[in-house]
């Protein structure tokens, strides 16, 4: 009898538990290609559709101003100079203008004259919000089918469990927004001057920030069920606000108080945001501070008690 | 060094505060025997192994696996047990080869020793050819050698099988014990396992244990066990609609006459003698006997001894019913 040799001879690490239950993770991800296509294609269709369909700058554009060739005004209508009979204005020339203005009008709102590009990063934040939650609720497969006792029966770390939860959603949300990036890029997305390919390092910082807060809570909330409609039900009510309430699709200066207020602590604001500055819009550092520091403590409290939560209920 | 391998003392586990599957239990298990363990569904079984190999937490009382607590010091265990779990749990979409490694990974096995004994165990379990395939494309049996090649990894001192033929059929049932067997001969483990199969445990197992509604009902060797009916079984109907409990009972040799859906389960020493006694009594009286079988007690009839032949309608919610669908589905797969 030799206990101890047995003991001995295994040598669990957390790196090597949480690389191998990650790395399992995503063969199987990778090893589907009709997954991969439907990944792609799914942010490929709102993007196309949504981005391209709301045009909301090409409202101003002049060939969507149709005035006649001569608008006359009659004297009534004008303070000054007095007197006037009547006006007539060039419609042509006055189209051009509203289009100056409505450029002017868009700038200010949305940052950029393109409400396409606006609409394309917010998408990435879309993105990263459901797939994070959608694979943070594999563990209730694994659980189902047998494979959380089993990986429970192993001496391998029990945080190395809950990481490469984490780690999987992270790594599949990091994988999407750059294809959605590219893409947008050749669908016509203008990216500021001050963008340069550095800037994709901060973008893939502020999504992990997110990915690792949103995952977290998600594997604490699913990691008990034995069902998936509970975190289906609980992804599909939360997605709504977390998209709306925020700047994803559009400026949150132009909503009422109390919205406003749910998009000052919606994360997504936050992530949106610093993804905005570091592509589309002038980089601002204070701009960039602010958001991280947001994302960081989001990442850091969630995680914590995601962490705990998932911890205590891993070993019922 | 330690004589008992497994020892568990009043374990018990009770569910959301009301639900208690597994109610006191003490059992011990020696070094390099094959323990069975038997019971009606739902009465605490995989509960209990699941206690055993750390993945529950014991409501009350203790348990050691090779001396190791299975709480205080859960990590020993794990490291010094195999457990082959009643679902298939290897990963669909990986291949035979890659679980096992991925099982290598998580027992921190080092690299080149896993690499080896990987390869080995696929060749012990015949899956060598296989083990580039996706385990999506494997049958029933073939899934089931491949969680034995997973709970063999990190060479086990002791292994827990839990209803490792379930869903199989009488083929790959046979096959699967073949392993089983030499996997014991080669590596000398203690074996812990449950089973609905009541021939193989006769087979098998060492010693038994029989557990019902959370509890230990009887514990002893296959041969201990029969004995302990006290003889033979006769089974009896009679042509009238008669209580005749009474006229039985009074024959010779007979030790307990049961009633049961119009015939009579009768327990009698020395069967072929008595069952003669029992008709020409019965003639006597004027009833007709239509009816008569002889058995000698099988672990069947030990195991309905202890549990009742009531059909158990335990409780089964929603996803556990879906999950034993699945691993049905997939034990079926040819």
């Amino acid at each position: 009898m030799s206990s101890a040799e047995s003991v001995n001879e295994c040598h669990p690490s957390f790196v090597r538990g949480l690389w191998a239950l990650t790395h399992r993770e995503l063969k199987k991800w990778l090893n589907d290609p009709v997954m991969l296509v439907m990944f792609v294609l799914q942010p490929l269709i709102w993007m196309g559709l949504l981005g391209k369909s709301m045009n909301i700058g090409g409202l101003f554009s002049p060939n969507n101003i149709n005035l006649p060739q001569q608008i006359p005004i009659p004297g009534t209508a004008i303070l000054y100079p007095p007197n006037l009979p009547e006006v007539v204005l060039k419609g042509a020339a006055l189209s051009q203008m509203i289009a100056q203005m409505g450029s002017k009008i868009m700038e200010d709102i949305f940052g950029v004259t393109d409400y396409f590009s606006f609409m394309a990063v917010g998408m990435i934040s879309m993105i990263v919000v459901t797939t994070t939650m959608f694979s943070g609720m594999s563990i209730v497969w694994d659980r189902r089918l047998g494979f959380l006792d089993k990986v429970i029966s192993t001496p391998v770390s029990r945080a190395a469990i809950i990481f490469s939860k984490i780690l999987n959603a992270t790594f599949r949300a990091m994988f999407q927004a750059t294809v959605i990036l590219a893409l947008a890029y050749l669908l016509g997305l203008k990216l500021s001057p001050t963008f340069t390919p550095l800037n994709l390092l901060g973008v893939y910082a502020a999504i992990f920030l997110l990915a690792v807060g949103l995952s977290s809570v998600f594997i604490a909330f699913s990691i008990r069920s034995t069902r998936m409609e509970r975190p289906m039900q609980f992804v599909s009510l939360i997605t709504m606000p977390l998209m709306f309430a925020s700047n994803t699709f559009f400026p949150t200066r132009l909503m009422p108080d109390w919205m406003q207020a749910l998009a000052t602590i919606n994360p997504l604001t936050y992530l949106t945001d610093a993804m905005r500055h570091l592509t589309i819009l002038p980089m601002d550092t204070a701009t960039l501070i602010k958001d991280f520091t947001y994302l960081g403590l989001f990442a850091a409290v969630l995680a914590t008690i995601g962490t705990v939560l998932a911890w205590k209920y891993l070993t019922r | 060094m330690v004589d008992e391998v497994i020892k568990a003392e009043n374990l018990t586990k009770v569910f959301n505060r009301s639900l208690v599957a597994v109610d006191h239990i003490t059992l011990s298990v020696r070094e390099g025997e094959v323990f069975g363990f038997l019971g009606p569904n739902g009465a605490g079984k995989t509960t209990t192994i699941n206690m055993l190999i750390t993945v529950l937490k014991p409501t009350e009382g203790t348990a050691s696996v090779l001396g190791f607590d299975v709480v205080k010091q859960a990590d020993n265990v794990r490291k010094v047990i195999g457990v082959v779990p009643q679902e298939y749990t290897a990963d669909e979409d990986l291949t035979g080869y890659e679980n096992i490694m991925l099982c290598a990974d998580l027992y921190g096995i080092p690299r080149d020793v896993a690499k080896k004994r990987a390869l080995e165990l696929l060749e012990l379990v015949e899956l060598i050819d296989f083990k580039d395939r996706r385990v999506e494309t494997y049958s029933g049996g073939m899934r089931r050698r491949l969680e034995l090649a997973c709970g063999l990894i990190n060479r086990p001192k002791v292994l827990f099988l839990d209803e490792p033929t379930l869903g199989l059929d009488v083929q790959t049932r046979a096959a699967t014990w073949e392993y089983i067997r030499r996997l014991k001969k080669e590596y000398g483990m203690t074996l812990f396992m449950t089973t609905h199969y009541l021939e193989e445990a006769d087979a098998l197992c060492d010693r038994i244990a029989i557990i019902d509604h959370g509890k230990i009902v009887v514990t002893g060797t296959p041969s201990e066990l029969k004995d302990s009916l006290g003889g033979d079984i006769i089974t009896l109907a009679i042509k009238e609609n008669a209580d005749v409990t009474g006229i039985i009972q009074s024959v010779e040799n007979v030790k307990e006459v049961r009633k049961e859906d119009g015939s009579y389960r009768i327990k009698a020493v020395k069967g072929e003698i008595t069952a003669p006694l029992i008709i020409e009594a019965l003639l006597k009286k004027g009833f007709t006997v239509t009816r008569l079988s002889l058995t000698e007690p099988t672990l069947n009839e030990v195991y309905l001894e202890y549990t009742g032949r009531a059909i158990r309608d335990t409780e089964e919610s929603r996803a556990e019913f879906m999950t034993r669908r699945i691993h049905l589905r997939r034990a079926r797969q040819r």
